[in-house]
């Protein structure tokens, strides 16, 4: 990745630019500013309380009180501190380093959760908040990674969703009937692949509007295990709908870490497994033979084609490849966090692995990081729900969305997807 | 490696593009491919580089038959390309660009970067070229790309090499460099297939001529032959080589520019304070190293570009401001630089694109339907008079040779009654046939009353069609001068200096 980054030609770079760059500093400084108001300006008399402890700890942390307004003003001081940093970075025409942004949401974010809470009867359980909000975005991360893959080397994958339901579906069926785990794990895989199969075919082959085949199979997919579901799954529900169920497994020093250690490492092996994918996927496509073939095939087919790298075939494995893993995350949805399948059990998860797709601009570690974000958002709500947060919960799952939606606008026009993504190629 | 077509034949359909095609290319020569738009060069090429299929006929290499079944196998067996409109990847490096489709790798199929680099490295310092490895290929200037492609074809150690019109897109000092660099690569032993149009370079460093016209070989010609007889032996006929036009005429002031400023998206001023006058009836040529601001110049006047200022007047008419639809109904026609992303719709036909600035109303739509029957008469007719070489009115543009294309926009916007004539390098790729075809037209149209400007970046033809010439550098017009200005004057102008004495 350094090395897509870094130019000599300095002056050219320099030049593709400046103005839109500002634009990500004046996202910084609205969002200090709202963060001032809201958090210094309406800061609410009390303390909010957080939960670090889970049951089977090793070591019981106590919880943590901060207070409401002390709260506040530290994070808007972060805030500041990260818009100057933004600022002055950009005076320099330097790159903006990921860890900004990172430090910059984690601030606002528990700025937010101190603020929304102050007051509450209960205390935040801050494990079960980061658990459930990853739980929420394994699919995501999965179905992100399928669609980083198969745009990248050109082919719009609208279906991700089609196949995340896929996978889910034929994962809960084949574990029931095999009791086998593994095997309806790869019988996910599988199925996502399947999917993608008709996808590669009707978009590379017979030259079809990508789009719209995508759209086509996610209404394709839907009807058919909507339809497979009540007239096949439920009548017998004992032998075809009920999988075992991965159990989380806990890894040893690492799952000891306090608060982010059991969250993280005491997890079942298809998160496991997303880890891997992550990082494989990461150095996959910017360090490897692979990659480099993938993205040239997605930015500029022809000359791919000019020095002897087969287009389709490129594209169809990879698509194919895209959709396996996309299939992993649908199985986690019936193996691992419920084991059983249930009508439309994906709800529209791979829309907003899409979503996070673009808003990580078709890069592996920010798609998880946007894929994060969303699981957390629609995790929040849940949460404060419960420990009975004063602010209305539904005020608050729309922040998250606020923030991105600026977040989007800032990066319009200065992300930039794979050149050739979504057009066919054709020979000659 | 010593390079033999054998009876080459490829048909698209009813078109027969290579009809038995017999050429021999020994090493260490450089072989000049002459040839009308549409003979059939860049396929021949393109039947020898494993893109297209040859229907009958033989590739030898070396004596031994080859079978390509696509680029891959060409260039492993030692041929490489040089594309006209570069196959380079634009986000990536010149190392991951060189190394594409054979990358060496290490433990774990990580890319090893530093040998590609190091390669790049090594072919740049034999030849004598200066390009950064780890330079991003959007941010090099055209030239240096195509440095990047020869490196290409170089580090798989070709023994064939292929330039499919390289020059059109050079500057005269990149055509220069790029020629010293062709002569050095045939004296170390490589066989140079050489497509171009430019028959002062064709004499420069051809060491035999080949030149095919519709799809055959017609004959070979010494390189100490003169233009006269290379062109008539292209097309088949005598060609004027000189554009023969009477003295101007010009009358009132038309289009009238007054303190022009246009600026690019970082609000950096790419055309810094133009202020031009042109007469009805003349032609006003803008000379000018490519990049000097004259594309965008020209943008600006038909209301492509967002940030202008200044005033931007036709008969009195303010154009400043105007929509691009308000400008051509003003009356003016418009030839752009780039026609395959701004001149044409590829997928669409002849006809249609024929239409494509008409495609609101009369004559050939009416209560919003096309009237199908009306444009075939038309695009019959155009087709017919600008001598585009096609299977018919409804091929697709993008199918068309690369001067054929640009016919099809000359036929369009001169189509028109016009009040403004705005063309930009029109005879970029064109034959000299089709040359002296396309600068009989803008004199015709200049003749007819219409205010025309030239842009173009080779003296040539600025010179043979020039009422008056304006020289632009660093978007700046450096001055304007008569048609009989001397060459080593507005090369001293191209580069910046004033002239001694701003005439007319
Ligand atoms: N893919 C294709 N399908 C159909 N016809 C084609 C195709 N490619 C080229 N042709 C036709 O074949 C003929 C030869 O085209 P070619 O591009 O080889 O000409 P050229 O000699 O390179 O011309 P130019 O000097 O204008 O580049 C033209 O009539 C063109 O329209
Ligand atoms: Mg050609």
């Amino acid at each position: 990745m350094t090395t897509l980054e870094t130019s000599t030609t300095g002056a050219v770079v320099g030049a593709a630019g400046p103005r839109r760059s500002w634009r990500v500093v004046w996202i910084y400084g609205v969002l200090t500013a709202i963060a001032l108001v809201v958090l210094v300006g309406f800061a609410r008399p009390g303390v909010a309380r957080f939960g670090l402890a889970t049951g089977s700890d090793f070591v019981q942390l106590p919880e943590v009180v901060l207070p409401g307004l002390a709260t506040g003003i530290v994070v808007a001081l972060v805030a500041i501190a990260c818009t100057v940093a933004a600022v002055l970075l950009r005076r320099r025409d330097r790159h903006q380093p990921l860890w900004l942004p990172v430090v910059f949401a984690v601030a606002l974010v528990v700025g937010l959760l101190t603020w929304a809470t102050t007051g509450a009867g209960q205390s935040v359980p801050l494990p079960g908040l980061l658990g459930g909000s990853l739980a929420l975005a394994v699919p995501l991360i999965f179905g992100a990674l399928g669609g980083v893959i198969s745009e990248r080397v050109g082919v719009v994958n609208v279906a991700i969703e089609g196949q995340l339901l896929a996978g889910a579906f034929t994962g809960a069926v084949v574990a029931s009937l095999t009791r086998s785990l593994i095997v309806g794990l790869v019988a996910a895989m599988v199925a996502g692949m399947l999917v993608s199969f008709v996808l590669a075919a009707f978009a590379i082959k017979y030259l079809v509007d990508q789009v719209i085949v995508g759209v086509v199979l996610n209404v394709l997919v839907l009807g058919l295990t909507n339809f497979l579901y009540t007239l096949v799954l439920v009548p017998a529900s004992a032998t075809l709908n009920s999988p075992p169920q991965f159990s989380p497994i806990a890894i040893p020093v690492l799952s000891a870490i306090p608060v982010l250690g059991p969250v993280l490492f005491r997890q079942t092996v298809i998160v496991y497994l997303m880890y891997l994918g992550v990082v494989a996927v990461t150095i996959g496509l910017f360090r490897t033979k692979w990659g480099l073939r993938l993205r040239a095939v997605g930015e500029h087919p022809q000359a791919a084609d000019t020095v002897g790298i087969s287009v389709g075939g490129t594209r169809f494995w990879n698509v194919s490849l895209a959709g396996a893993i996309a299939g992993l995350g649908g199985a986690y949805l019936t193996l691992a966090s419920v084991p059983s399948f249930t009508r439309d059990v994906t709800s529209g998860a791979g829309f907003i692995a899409l979503a996070a797709v673009i808003f990580g601009q078709w890069n592996p570690v920010k798609a998880t990081l946007a894929a994060l974000l969303f699981g957390f958002a629609s995790n929040l709500q849940n949460v404060l729900g419960i420990v009975g947060s004063p602010v209305p919960p539904d005020f608050l799952l729309m922040l998250p969305y606020v923030v991105t939606i600026f977040a989007v606008a800032g990066l319009v026009g200065q992300v930039r997807g794979p050149a050739a993504a979504g057009r066919p190629y054709i020979k000659g | 490696m010593k390079l033999e077509l054998r009876g080459i034949t490829k048909r698209f359909g009813a078109l027969t593009a290579n009809d038995h095609i017999d050429l021999v290319v020994t090493p260490g020569e450089i072989h000049c491919l002459l040839g009308e738009n549409g003979a059939g060069k860049s396929t021949l090429m393109n039947v020898l580089y494993g893109l297209y299929q040859a229907d009958e006929g033989e590739i030898l290499l070396d004596d031994e038959v080859q079978h390509f079944s696509g680029p891959g196998d060409a260039m492993r067996a030692g041929i490489g390309m040089v594309h006209q409109h570069f196959m380079l990847v634009p986000v990536f490096t010149v190392a991951e660009n060189v190394m594409l489709g054979h990358e060496s790798t290490k433990a774990g199929g990580r890319l090893d970067l530093d040998a590609a680099r190091a390669r790049v490295r090594e072919i740049s310092d034999r030849f004598g070229f200066d390009v950064d490895p780890d330079a991003r290929i959007e941010d090099l200037p055209v030239g240096v790309q195509q440095r990047v492609e020869i490196i290409k074809a170089l580090s798989r150690n070709a023994g064939v090499l292929v330039f499919d019109e390289p020059t059109a897109v050079l500057t005269p000092q990149e055509t220069d460099e790029l020629i010293g660099i062709m002569k050095q690569l045939r004296d170390s032993g490589t066989a140079i297939v050489f497509i171009t149009h430019k028959l002062r370079e064709v004499r420069e460093v051809a060491d035999r001529i080949t030149v095919i016209r519709l799809g055959q070989v017609v004959g070979e010609a010494e390189p100490t032959a003169s233009n006269a007889e290379l062109a008539s032996l292209m097309v088949g006929r005598a060609v004027e080589l000189t554009v023969d036009k009477t003295p101007a005429r010009p009358g009132a002031d038309a289009l009238v520019l007054d303190d022009v400023h246009v600026y690019d998206l970082n609000g950096v001023p790419v055309v810094d304070g133009v202020s031009l006058t042109v007469r009805a009836g003349e032609i006003l040529a803008i000379a000018g190293v490519q990049g000097n601001g004259q594309t965008e110049l020209t943008e600006a006047i038909f209301g492509l570009q967002p940030q202008v200022t200044g005033r931007i007047v036709l008969d009195g008419e303010e154009l400043t401001g105007r929509t691009v639809r308000q400008v051509l109904d003003a009356g003016a026609g418009f030839v752009p630089e780039d026609r395959q992303h701004d001149g044409l719709v590829p997928e669409f036909t002849i006809a249609e694109n024929l239409m494509l600035d008409r495609a609101d109303g009369e004559p050939f739509v009416r209560l919003g339907a096309l009237r199908l029957k009306d444009l075939a008469a038309f695009a019959q007719e155009r087709l017919r008079r600008f001598d585009i070489r096609a299977q018919g009115i409804g091929t697709r543009v993008g199918r068309l040779s690369g001067g054929n294309q640009q016919k099809v926009v000359l036929a369009r916007e001169l189509s028109r009654e016009l009040r403004l004539f705005v063309a930009a390098q029109p005879t970029r790729g064109l034959d000299v046939g089709s040359i002296e075809f396309v600068h009989e037209q803008i004199v015709a149209t200049r003749d007819a009353g219409v205010p025309v400007i030239v842009v173009s970046t080779e003296l040539d033809e600025v010179v043979a069609l020039a009422d008056r010439i304006a020289v632009m550098y660093r978007g700046r017009v450096v001055g304007v001068v008569p048609a009989d200005t001397p060459r080593d004057v507005l090369g001293l102008m191209m580069a910046g200096e004033a002239p001694q004495a701003v005439a007319a």
